[in-house]
């Protein structure tokens, strides 16, 4: 007979808040086979788990359900708990009566009576659970870095140094992200290209390290420790190993009309061009949709000029196909597009811009060379004001609901620098609230009201309007005094709301990684587990998992690279063992099964089989490949003959489960 | 389709212009307008409060006569127009206000918010389409620059008014591009000419006129169009400066059309 | 029998119909208002007093009848909170009143007579009943 041990958790008042926990071990009590029962304040700690060894040698159990918390928290603890007294780790079974018990009830009696019922449903699957094994799968030792930016470039460069392979997909002709669009970085104000491309070059040059710039992935297959992935190297129409980099085709490219992305529209870059001087690689990029030669068949002067024939207008795209280990996203961020922002002057006037143009304009690289000036006049400005939270903390249509995180801050360094610059140019910043948790940044933000003399109102813009000499009237609120202001700035700094990168949402998909409403990858556990994907072997870095600044970028990726470094240090995995498995006489080979699987576990092998008559046939049967199947079930519900089952929750053990409830 | 049409009380009277000119050209682009047999004055408000049943009845009733006639509801004064689409909303949406409403008002079949409301430009916009419209102008209005003046009760609340982009709107600009002018976009637009309050505060309702039109002017408009006989009145009877003439928007797309006050009818 | 202040409020609130809780007190609002320099309780404020509960202070303030219905406040409010609708409230709870009423009709001998008849009617709705 067998000799099942049911413990019963308090869970602290959790649970013994609302269930008599030993009501609930007196009922399974009196069950037939069940040899041991009892309640405790704490299953899972270590006086917990010491319970449950001792009772499995005293009583000889054989198998056990613990009545607990969601299996998803101690699941795990439990198995290797038994597994330590040597019973199989999948002769445990979890009934759930926290989440779906005492956490949903109030009544004690209601509560009480339903954690009975789980138990005794959780008793009933446990009798035919049967001992598992998991399995072995192997590990690439490649990792795989989606989006290079100081993430990305940061997450690489410390799985390298470990001594893995790492290969960074970029999809812009150079890495550096947005960090090398800034001017300087707060709260140190030291030059953000200056820190950013040291490490750029060092991630260029690791040996370790692969940059596949211009290229973006394609599709990605396998499961942890073997994805296959396909990575499409678009054409740039220039042989990087012959271009020497020295900008002769960008400074002669006749066209001039695109405007450029990386100075934020505020000038006009060439059809082959190097987004900036210090790009990595420096190899110039033809964007085709502008490009005479591509549109006309007319031009070629890029071809004529080039020292080092590297143009090639007949370059292809390239597929490469890889296998990695583990893949990390750090695609980054973009800001909010403004266009439904016109009640604040945008796309009115070109002197209302976005905090990333300013930092454009500020950039002694940048389109200005680094002089503040009224992009319609070209003019410097006598007065400037920065309108805070513009589409961030917005619950309405237009905006996103969460605080983007990084503005306060950076909205008091830009009014740091103008101040710095031009003493004489006044700057108010309106907010709503001055966020600055970080190491330094309160500091950091009162110097630029005590030293700077900045004008801090507590209030928001409500309309900007343009004249028709360009000039522009601000209508805002003091709130602490209670006034209505009319201000009449040079120029207005709008600090637009962050959101992730446009095509977070299609690479979610392929990698089949979480993600929210408002396209921020989500991570397994807020907490706990911040770097990590629910899906093993995807990890996040950066941005992309949620708004936040440097300092923060760089510690999540150390954090996400020493999870790659945990997972590639591996010499195999253990495979989940509560797979799908066809019992093949019973199989007609209906196919239903390979149409469901979200995994593409499923294949056909023609075999001989031996039927219930007896006799042997040769039919074609379904065939499970255990370490793509991640125990969905889909398969199992598809087949209509019940040949497809699924270790550790077999059709026998759930129907147990609902003789036992109904 | 029928386009049943609900003039209001204004447009039948003192902004006559507006709806004769409206008629006309519906006439000649194919959406003739099929007046109400009866209605009542919409109440020129949109009551806010959720308990002023009475005060939505009126409304309820042009809806429900549309209902009945099938098609939809075209209407042209943005005052109309905003109570008709607030009110048809909330007998959709808010389950007590439509439950009192009906047990009032009694109708064969209950109202729900059934009738689609359509402002005249959304039918032109919609149903004519801007391309087809450019067509059929007779006079394109060359040389003109027009300042669209989109006022409040048109856009605001963007949630249920839904005709356009409430802070970038586009649906007069691009009236005014089919019509062969060229349309001026200036920041004032938008903003209230201070409606009723000229009966009670001239002074505001000068300030505003003044900001709306010295704006429009500044950015190169030669005359400013509207949808609303009182923005019209109140942009004209109190500019204390400018001097910018006021056209509702009917009356330049039949002289476009060529069914204009001079042309044939 | 006076209604306390909280329950002054209270009604208020009811008939405003808006989750005023929701104001993180930005001042959008009132920086959008056309009438905002004219007001002794701007937009916000009204808003603020009426999730403090102080209903006196509500009705007797002057914004109620400084407003244009003109909705940019409810429009600009980047929490979907309705400021118009507070302004509406106050309104209807002073001129429910009796002998509340806000416009004499004698105000009407000076009337322009191309004043469109909506002016007329609008006003008399929003300031009487």
């Amino acid at each position: 007979m067998q000799k099942i041990g049911v413990f019963v958790c308090w869970c602290g008042s959790n649970i013994a808040g609302t269930v008599d926990v030993a009501a609930v071990a007196e009922a399974v009590r009196q069950i037939p086979d069940v040899a041991f029962a009892t309640d405790y304040k704490y299953m899972c700690s270590e006086q917990g788990q010491a319970i449950i060894r001792q009772a499995v040698q005293d009583y000889q159990l054989d198998r056990i359900v613990v009545c607990s918390c969601s299996p998803r928290m101690h699941e795990a603890t439990f198995r290797k708990c038994a597994e330590s007294v040597g019973i199989n780790p999948y002769m445990v079974e979890i009934a759930n009566i926290r989440e779906q018990c005492s956490w949903v009830l109030k009544d004690k009696a209601e509560a009480t009576a339903k954690a009975i019922k789980l138990a005794k449903a959780a008793i009933a699957k446990v009798r035919f659970n049967t001992p598992l094994h998991a399995g072995k799968s192997s590990v690439v030792k490649r990792a795989l870095v989606i989006g290079g930016g100081i993430a990305g470039i940061q997450t690489a460069l410390d799985i390298a140094e470990a001594g893995y392979k790492v290969d960074i997909v970029e999809k812009e002709p150079t890495i550096g992200g947005r960090m090398a669009q800034l001017d300087k970085t707060f709260p140190t104000l030291d030059c953000s290209a200056c820190i950013l491309t040291p490490k750029m070059v060092d991630a260029a040059q690791h040996e370790n390290i692969t940059l596949y710039t211009y290229s973006e992935v394609e599709k990605v297959s396998g499961f942890v420790g073997n994805f296959d992935v396909t990575i499409r190297k678009k054409a740039r129409s220039v042989k990087a190993d012959m271009c020497s980099g020295c900008g002769l085709c960008t400074e002669k490219c006749p066209s001039r009309k695109t405007p450029s992305e990386f100075d934020m529209n505020l000038k006009n870059r060439g059809a082959i061009y190097i987004p900036f001087a210090q790009a990595i690689p420096k190899v110039p990029v033809i964007d085709r949709d502008a490009c005479l030669k591509f549109k006309t068949g007319k031009c070629g002067i890029c071809s004529m000029v080039c020292p080092c024939d590297a143009i090639d207008y007949t370059q292809q795209d390239e597929l490469i196909t890889e296998k990695y280990g583990a893949i990390v996203l750090a695609t980054g961020f973009e800001l909010l597009p403004l266009d439904k922002f016109g009640d604040l002057g945008w796309g009115a006037s070109k002197d209302v811009i976005s905090s990333l143009q300013l930092e454009r304009l500020t950039n002694a690289a940048g389109p200005t060379e680094g002089h503040l000036v009224c992009p319609s006049s070209g003019k410097e400005p006598k007065s400037v004001v920065i309108v805070s939270c513009v589409g961030s903390r917005d619950t309405t249509e237009r905006g996103k609901t969460y605080c983007s995180k990084i503005c306060c801050m950076y909205n008091a360094k830009h009014a740091m620098y103008i101040r710095e610059k031009y003493p004489n140019v006044d700057v108010t910043v309106f907010y709503i609230d001055v966020r600055t948790p970080g190491k330094g940044f309160d500091e950091f933000q009162r110097r630029a009201v005590e030293e700077y003399g900045v004008h801090y109102v507590r209030g928001q813009v409500g309309k900007v309007v343009v004249d028709g000499d360009g000039k522009l009237t601000v209508f805002a609120s003091d709130l602490n005094s209670g006034r209505h202001l009319m201000l009449f700035p040079d120029l207005v700094v709008l600090a637009a709301a962050v959101k992730p990168a446009p095509d977070a949402r299609k690479l979610a998909t392929m990698l089949t990684a979480s993600i929210d409403n408002d396209d921020f990858y989500v991570e397994a556990h807020p907490k706990l587990r911040p770097v990590e994907s629910p899906t093993a072997g995807i990890f996040l870095s950066g941005m992309c998992q949620g708004p936040k600044d440097i300092p923060e970028t760089v510690s999540q990726a150390g954090a996400a690279a020493a999870k790659v470094i945990g997972l590639l240090a591996k010499d195999h995995l253990e495979t989940n063992p509560c797979t799908a498995v066809c019992q093949e006489n019973i199989c007609s080979g209906c196919k239903s099964c390979a149409h469901v699987c979200p995994y593409g576990a499923i294949t056909y092998a023609d075999k001989q089989i031996i039927t219930l008559n007896g006799t042997r046939e040769q039919r074609t049967v379904a065939v499970v490949n255990e370490a793509l199947c991640q125990g969905c079930g889909a398969c199992t519900v598809a087949c209509p003959s019940t040949a497809m089952d699924l270790k550790g929750f077999t059709n026998k053990q759930i129907l147990a489960e609902v003789d036992a409830l109904c | 389709m029928i386009y049943n049409y609900y003039p209001g009380c204004t447009l039948s009277t003192k902004a006559k212009k507006l709806d004769v000119a409206a008629r006309r050209a519906a006439a000649v682009l194919g959406f003739p307008l099929v007046e109400l047999p009866e209605w009542q004055c919409c109440g020129a408000v949109y009551p806010m409060a959720p308990d002023a049943i009475a005060e939505r009845l009126s409304a309820v009733r042009a809806l429900a006569a549309a209902k009945a006639n099938g098609g939809v509801l075209v209407t042209l004064c943005s005052a109309c127009h905003h109570v008709l689409k607030r009110v048809n909303h909330d007998m959709a949406a808010n389950e007590e206000i439509c439950r009192k409403v009906n047990n009032y008002l009694q109708l064969e079949e209950p109202y729900h918010g059934e009738t689609k409301v359509l402002h005249y430009l959304e039918v032109l916009r919609d149903h004519v389409g801007w391309e087809k419209l450019a067509q059929q102008v007779k006079n394109p209005l060359k040389g003109c620059s027009i300042g669209a003046y989109y006022g409040c009760l048109l856009l605001r609340p963007g949630q249920v008014m839904t005709m356009d982009d409430p802070e970038c709107p586009n649906i007069l600009e691009d009236f005014i591009k089919a019509l062969g002018a060229a349309p001026v976009k200036y920041s004032m637009r938008n903003e209230c000419c201070a409606g009723y309050l000229a009966v009670t505060d001239k002074g505001m309702c000068q300030r505003m006129v003044g900001e709306i039109k010295s704006n429009a002017a500044g950015m190169g408009a030669q005359k400013l169009i509207t949808a609303c006989p009182l923005c019209a009145y109140n942009l004209v009877a109190n500019d204390t400066a400018n001097g910018l003439p006021v056209q509702y928007f009917t009356e330049l797309l039949a002289e476009a059309l060529g069914v204009g006050e001079g042309g044939a009818e | 029998m006076e209604l306390t202040d909280k329950e002054l409020a209270q009604q208020i609130l009811h008939l405003a119909g808006t989750d005023v809780k929701r104001c993180i007190q930005c001042g959008r609002c009132s920086a959008a208002c056309p009438a905002g320099d004219k007001m002794d309780y701007v937009p916000s404020r009204m808003v603020w007093e009426l999730v403090n509960g102080n209903g006196a202070s509500l009705v007797k303030a002057d914004a109620p009848w400084r407003c244009l219905s003109c909705f940019a406040c409810e429009q600009r409010c980047p929490r979907g909170v309705s400021p118009a609708a507070v302004m509406e409230a106050v309104r209807l709870t002073v001129i429910r009143k009796q002998g509340a009423n806000k416009l004499p009709a004698e105000s009407l001998e000076n009337y322009p007579a191309d004043m469109p008849q909506q002016a007329l009617v609008a006003a008399f709705r929003k300031y009487n009943k």
